[in-house]
């Protein structure tokens, strides 16, 4: 394998227009041509399908869920950057990619982000022409706030339903072409295998989760945008159906997956409660713009929050950080609520939450304006805590939200096959190891509006494609080995539920692979990880049969991949010797605990090959240039 | 905490359904519902019966995946609060919950809890939209919008999509859902070039889907997860009049309204 970036080069203001401009174009009349597979229809996937629809392709799109409008992008809560500088404070194209770059530790390539910030600001304009109502001032203008790792205020946002309102625009568009019969929508259907056919992308099998029937599609090219792969540490922020399925079993087709071990952790979600917990909920962080974080000053203080003077009150953002303070970037802010929790100084039952404390504000703004900029947040955390946060601190605590990592893409959002494109959270580009809030929608909406609809087009016009038929010996090997797989999976029988062993690869991965990481744990991790994969493919029971609703066969399909992945993830981080963004490896920090960088030996991104089941995959690397932006220690000081 | 649940089992969607009686002791009052079902569903798959169906996704409240009828109530007791973020604190010890499919011939029952609601897409499809095609539209500040009107459009607009408001409705009518959207988009200066033929193919289509008519009595705002108003129905009904008054008949067929 040969990794071929197919960064363009040249000065990096007129890169994308050039790239553009020499890529080849599908004559309009010649488009109705070609079949096109978007798996996935969130704001990557259905931004993708309703633009390839409207340039006239023939789409067919593959969701899970019973409707396009499911797909998790809806959750996404505070906003979406833009490089627009309505606010007159200082913005430019140029400084969010400043931030960006900075903000994911320089483990990202410098071009990517360029163009994503080009493309920021044209997504605003998309969005409010579909009619998402964005929050305005009175003057009729777009409002903005600020987000963490930024200093100027450049966030667009509609209450704190950001996600919602720009997915519910992108599967508007995807509708009217599904009315039109440009695109051919298949929800309730999950991707189970890629087709490669003389080492180009296909076509999938999915299974239709109603029937149980295993199916082919065959096309000109595939898209996946399938999101994160967040639970594999089973509690997470990620809706529960999220999975990795369609990005594995590409990757175990040839596809290279990248910074497999970059994670996000969240800072601000709703602390666990107990066992039966099946997710975590994150309070947006835009609530870090107005609440301050603290907790006791003293070890083991158990009073509760009013009780505790000001003067015994730790804000340690605001003393570690004094330029950023409680707007330091996700990680610094995620390992600093564990630092003050191990110090025995965490609060609430648990003792692993910090307090996220509206009391300033509301005596400054008053309970009208906090409401009206979190109201819908405030009631959220009341009805799963019963704890009204107008009167007491929120307790917040980090959780698992996003994964920078995914399968690598060149320039052109293509993956190490041909014809196989990825795009949004499920491809590894733009974040670097560490993603700045309000960038998700950001970069799932600039790939499946404004890059995927060009460089899919030079694909298609410059590849050469054969007819491909549906009974080629490739198609039915494909089908077949999920057939067995599903039988497999079914006619075990054992004892354990396929959730407790979820749970149990989940705690595996929270404990060694999560906010820091060793080499003696992740090596156990490793080894523990294999045993209890074994122990699953003997020992899983999922009844019922495979032609009928059965969710416990479509989850245990998707935990099978998910150890697999975890195994990777554990390697990846085990073999980058470094700290970046959210990657902590204690054995690599500063002496006042801040996370170093080794950019010596690991200015890199890692793209792991598949070798086969039970075979140790290999490494590749690709060295990362920084011509604009030059690598230093990152500092919210 | 122990609870009683009578839950419909429906093996297919042409297959005949019951109400079947479970027991658990292993619930807490932090739980959510759908948490709950998940800890009965681990026990009786450990005890060889098939678990429990039902749709569920982000468990956030935003997805609009979840929901079924608790005691006769879509989405169970609490005001404003999808099945996935009640909590158990609301129940009673020991208290009997009838767990039940939303119940429209619009929305025909898959299996257990989980119906089938692509009818809401279909109305979506029909003209839930603003025609316009990725590319370079004007600057987004080119187009002022006062905040009260933006603010209005986006309290309809937050609709989850979940079905509720037509579970809850003696006619299992879909208007409260087919009104948020055209009084989103009709409240924006971007929603008036198809305001008119938005309002007559959305209400034609929900019509054909075979929900019911409105007939004011309000069960949808009551349960509706996101509190939107019947004003949507109105003004869904005042578009749907205007524009069929300066319609230009193809056929010469009347229609009737929602």
């Amino acid at each position: 394998m040969k990794l071929d970036s197919k960064i363009p080069g040249g000065p990096i203001e007129t890169a994308w227009d050039r790239t553009r401009f020499e890529n080849k174009l599908v004559n309009p009349a010649n488009k109705r041509k070609y079949e096109v597979i978007v798996v996935g229809s969130g704001l990557a996937g259905g931004s993708a399908a309703a633009t390839l629809g409207e340039l006239g392709y023939n789409v067919k799109c593959f969701c899970f869920q019973d409707s396009p409008r499911r797909a998790h992008s809806i959750a996404a809560q505070g906003g979406i950057n833009a490089a627009k500088n309505y606010q007159n404070d200082g913005d430019s194209i140029y400084r969010l990619f400043y931030d960006t770059v900075k903000g994911g530790d320089f483990r990202a390539r410098e071009y990517n982000v360029y163009r994503l910030a080009q493309n920021s600001v044209n997504i605003i304009d998309q969005a409010v022409a579909q009619g998402v109502p964005f929050a305005r001032e009175y003057g009729g203008t777009l409002a903005n706030r600020s987000f963490g790792g930024a200093q100027v205020s450049r966030t667009f946002y509609a209450r704190g339903q950001t996600g919602q309102q720009l997915l519910l625009g992108a599967y508007q568009a995807l509708e009217r072409q599904i009315d039109a019969g440009r695109v051919k929508m298949f929800p309730r259907t999950e991707m189970l295998d890629l087709i490669v056919i003389d080492g180009k992308a296909r076509g999938i099998v999915t299974r239709n989760m109603v029937t149980g029937a295993i199916e082919t599609h065959i096309a000109d090219a595939v898209i996946l945008g399938t999101g994160g792969y967040g639970n594999v540490y089973y509690l997470s922020t990620n809706a529960k159906g999220s999975n990795c399925t369609a990005i594995w079993r590409a990757y175990k087709r040839g596809a290279a997956f990248g910074n497999p071990c970059f994670t996000q952790i969240h800072p601000t979600c709703i602390p666990v409660s107990g066992d039966y917990q099946s997710k975590l909920t994150l309070m947006s962080e835009s609530l870090r713009n107005d609440g301050r974080i603290w907790v006791p000053l003293k070890k083991g203080d158990k009073r509760s929050p009013e009780q505790i003077p000001e003067n015994e009150r730790d804000y340690y953002l605001e003393r570690r950080y004094p330029s950023f303070g409680n707007l330091v970037p996700r990680d610094v802010a995620s390992r600093n609520a564990k630092a003050v929790c191990d110090e025995g100084r965490g609060v609430g039952e648990t003792a692993l939450g910090v307090y996220l404390d509206f009391g300033a504000a509301i005596s400054r703004l008053g309970e009208d304006k906090i409401r009206e900029r979190y109201g819908n947040l405030f009631e959220m955390y009341e009805r799963i805590t019963d704890e009204n946060p107008y009167k007491v601190p929120m307790r917040i605590y980090p959780a698992i939200h996003y994964t920078m990592g995914g399968l690598w893409v060149d320039y052109n959002l293509q993956s190490t096959i041909p014809g196989l494109f990825v795009i949004g959270e499920a491809n590894f580009s733009d974040h670097g190891a560490n993603r700045l809030g309000a960038s998700a929608l950001m970069q799932g909406l600039s790939d499946g509006y404004f890059i995927i609809p060009y460089t899919l087009g030079n694909y298609l016009a410059s590849a050469k494609i054969d007819k491909v038929s549906d009974s080629a010996p490739e198609v039915q090997a494909a089908r077949a080995g999920i057939q067995d797989r599903t039988k497999q999976l079914l006619g075990i029988n054992g004892k354990r539920t396929v959730d407790s062993f979820h749970r149990e690869l989940g705690k595996i991965m929270w404990d060694e692979c999560g906010m820091a990481r060793t080499a003696p744990g992740l090596e156990k991790a490793i080894s523990r990880i294999q045993s209890l994969r074994q122990e699953f493919w003997k020992d899983v029971k999922v009844l019922g049969k495979n032609e009928e609703i059965n969710q416990s066969l479509e989850k245990a399909g998707r935990v099978a991949d998910f150890f697999e992945l975890g195994e990777l993830m554990c390697r990846d981080a085990l073999t980058r010797n470094e700290s970046c963004g959210g990657h902590f490896r204690e054995e690599s920090q500063t002496p006042d605990g801040e996370a170093m960088r080794d950019d010596a030996n690991f200015s890199h991104a890692s793209a792991w090959e598949y070798k086969g089941d039970n075979q140790t995959p290999e490494l590749h690397k690709e060295p990362l240039e920084f011509h604009y932006v030059h690598p230093s220690q990152r500092s919210y000081k | 905490m122990r609870l009683v649940f009578h839950i419909w089992r429906q093996a297919t969607a042409s297959a005949p359904g019951k109400m079947v009686r479970y027991e658990s002791a292993n619930m807490n009052p932090d739980m959510s519902m759908l948490e709950a079902l998940d800890v009965l569903n681990e026990e009786l798959i450990t005890q060889g019966t098939e678990p429990v169906v039902f749709e569920h996704d982000c468990r956030e409240g935003i997805c609009g995946s979840c929901g079924f009828m608790i005691n006769g109530i879509a989405h169970g007791p609490l005001a404003r609060t999808t099945v996935c973020q009640l909590t158990l604190r609301h129940f009673k010890d020991g208290e009997e919950l009838y767990l039940e499919p939303w119940r429209a011939s619009a929305f025909p029952v898959l299996k257990d809890l989980m119906v089938d609601r692509a009818s809401f897409d279909r109305i979506i499809a029909a003209g839930g939209y603003c025609s316009v095609p990725a590319g370079s539209p004007q600057d987004a500040n080119a187009l002022l919008i006062p905040k009260p009107e933006a603010d209005r459009a986006m309290d309809a607009a937050a609709c989850i999509g979940c079905g509720a408001c037509v579970a809850a409705c003696p006619n299992a009518s879909a208007s409260l859902f087919t009104g948020a959207k055209i009084t989103h988009l009709g409240l924006m200066p971007q929603g008036q070039p198809e305001r008119e033929i938005r309002a007559l193919r959305m209400v034609r289509q929900m019509n054909g889907e075979g929900f019911g008519h409105c007939g004011n009595i309000g069960e949808c705002e009551a349960v509706c997860p996101k509190g939107i108003s019947i004003e949507v129905i109105a003004r869904m009904n005042r578009d749907f009049a205007g524009a069929s008054i300066t319609e230009r008949p193809k056929s010469g067929a009347a229609e009737d309204g929602a």
